[in-house]
């Protein structure tokens, strides 16, 4: 089954000082599937996160290397113009971190980023976000109130609707269910799952289950090293890697 | 072992608790001499009206040039320091996230003329009136205690800024937001309060030095007339009538004071309303 690539890493090699946090990674990810970045902690899924949407940069002692392409732009060329570019794609953290403004607002402010200035424009669009994140009915009559008063998994959710509000192609997860309930962690994956027909995304985690749940291809990371990528039935059916099997066996975390 | 441990825990709760109740009662020995003998000679007339001649000799009047000067003076000094202050706090905080040994620097420098005893600013002020071809002025005072609170407002801001966590800047780029959009949109409202504190701490300082105003502001009996004629403030009030060999006059001098502690007092009760205010809505996990 062959499907068209969205995001291509090349050659990538991170270092922080002398360490080398990324050692020469190569992935090809599908366009509108959901790719699992699997590993145990400390292995570079979070820093090879940050590298595709450039919040490296915001690490001054990160030295990044290689490229990164996406619709066959190098992102990582010094040109880029990063604002934009972090517009094409939405980001949902470990942890919420709401903006210090209204629920409303959270969702407005990224679509006045965009560009979008009528306020009916704005009103119609923040409910459509919030509806697509799953978290409307639950805050219809709290638009006004401050984001920080939602509880952490509708923070998540409300995190999710914003950074679906600036239209992207493509959304970065970065273990984004392991501060939230199961229930909350079960909408997030859910919404998910209807997501990927419309979005590239890039869910890194460290949950097995997780992976096996929602994945369409995965790629499993050790120690800063790609040990292998393929289809979720490939590798979790028959992975080909020694080190593979024992993660999925359990053997080590 | 477990014995020891609760010794050790006694101790410093004890401790802890003498330290506080030690300042505590510094404080109250403080106040109550200010109130005990401001109170006695404290009055409508002091606070409505200016100085009549032979003020300081026991005659009648008020002190109200040098209240209106020092709020003049404070206020102005504190929002010209605010101004200039508050994008350089951001500006190590946002801009500057890359070169931490030049952060460490900056940071390292304010910390330093903090230090600086404010009559030096008050001589610095004075050569740079020279300079500017400035009289004891009320600008000149401003320029000058604008000078001396810009470190501690600085510093006090980029504390508060330095705690916001990497997490939400990272949401706020993520979103597309520039570096400007995300100190003045994300960073400073995420701190409000405790940029309130910082213009507070800012303006009891800037209310409360003599010296830095003793060359540069000068003292009138008259109320601030402009900017370039010179203004009375409450601390050189307080100094002129504690010099009198008048005892009345040395208990105007408390009464002053007692002023003065108002004032601020008022500011920040005023403040920190203000700031609890946003702080409730913010708040709340």
């Amino acid at each position: 089954m062959e499907h068209e690539t969205k995001i291509e890493i090349r050659d990538l090699n991170v270092f922080a000082g002398k360490n080398q946090i990324l050692k020469n990674i190569n992935i090809d990810i599908p366009k509108n599937k959901i790719t699992v970045i699997l590993g145990p902690s400390g292995c570079g899924k979070t820093t090879l996160l940050k590298c595709m949407n450039r919040l490296t940069d915001l690490y001054p002692e990160l030295k990044v290397s290689g490229r990164i392409m996406i619709d066959n732009n190098n992102i990582l060329a010094a040109k880029e113009d990063i604002y934009k570019l972090r517009q094409q794609m939405g980001l949902l953290s470990q942890r919420p971190y709401p903006l210090p403004m209204t629920i409303y607002n959270n969702i407005a402010y990224a679509l006045k980023l965009r560009g979008i200035k009528k306020r009916r424009e704005i009103h119609k669009l923040v409910l459509h976000y919030l509806q697509q994140a799953n978290l409307w009915d639950e805050v219809r009559d709290r638009m006004r109130e401050p984001a920080v008063r939602l509880s952490i998994g509708q923070q998540q959710r409300l995190c999710l609707a914003r950074g679906l509000a600036v239209n992207p192609e493509i959304i970065l997860a970065d273990e984004p269910t392991s501060a939230l309930d199961p229930i909350s962690s079960q909408f997030i994956e859910e919404t998910f799952s209807k997501l990927k027909n419309d979005y590239t995304i890039v869910l890194v985690t460290h949950i097995l289950r997780q992976a096996k749940r929602i994945a369409n291809h995965v790629v499993f990371m050790y120690l800063g090293e790609v040990i292998e990528q393929g289809s979720v039935e490939e590798v979790f059916g028959n992975p080909k890697m020694e080190k593979t099997k024992l993660y999925l066996g359990g053997t080590f975390n | 072992m477990k014995l020891a441990r609760k010794i050790e825990e006694k101790f410093f709760k004890a401790l802890m608790f003498l330290s506080t109740v030690f300042i505590l009662i510094i404080l109250a020995i403080i106040i109550y001499s200010i109130f005990e003998k401001g109170l006695k000679s404290i009055s409508w007339e002091m606070i409505t009206q200016i100085p009549q001649g032979g003020y300081y000799y026991g005659k009648g009047g008020g002190i109200l040039n040098a209240i209106l000067g020092s709020l003049t003076l404070a206020f102005g000094a504190t929002a010209l320091a605010f101004i200039i202050g508050l994008p350089v706090a951001l500006y190590l905080n946002v801009f500057l996230v890359r070169h931490k040994k030049v952060i460490t620097i900056i940071r390292f420098l304010l910390d330093l003329i903090w230090g600086i005893p404010s009559i030096v600013y008050g001589a610095f002020g004075f050569s740079l009136m020279i300079l500017l071809g400035l009289q004891t002025s009320l600008l000149a005072g401003i320029l000058t205690v604008t000078l001396f609170i810009l470190p501690i407002m600085i510093r006090s801001m980029d504390e508060i800024l330095s705690t916001v966590p990497i997490g939400l800047q990272e949401a706020s780029y993520s979103l597309g937001s520039n570096k400007s959009e995300t100190a003045f949109k994300i960073m400073t409202r995420q701190t409000v309060s405790g940029i309130i504190t910082a213009i507070l701490l800012s303006f009891g300082r800037a209310i409360g030095d003599a010296a830095s105003v003793l060359f540069t502001a000068g003292y009138t009996d008259h109320l601030p007339n402009g900017l370039l004629e010179p203004v009375a403030t409450l601390p050189l009030s307080i100094f002129f009538q504690l010099s009198s060999p008048v005892a009345e006059v040395q208990n105007r001098a408390y009464a002053s004071a007692l002023v003065l502690t108002l004032i601020i007092l008022l500011v920040s009760l005023f403040s920190r309303g203000l700031g609890k205010r946003y702080h409730k809505t913010k708040i709340n996990f």
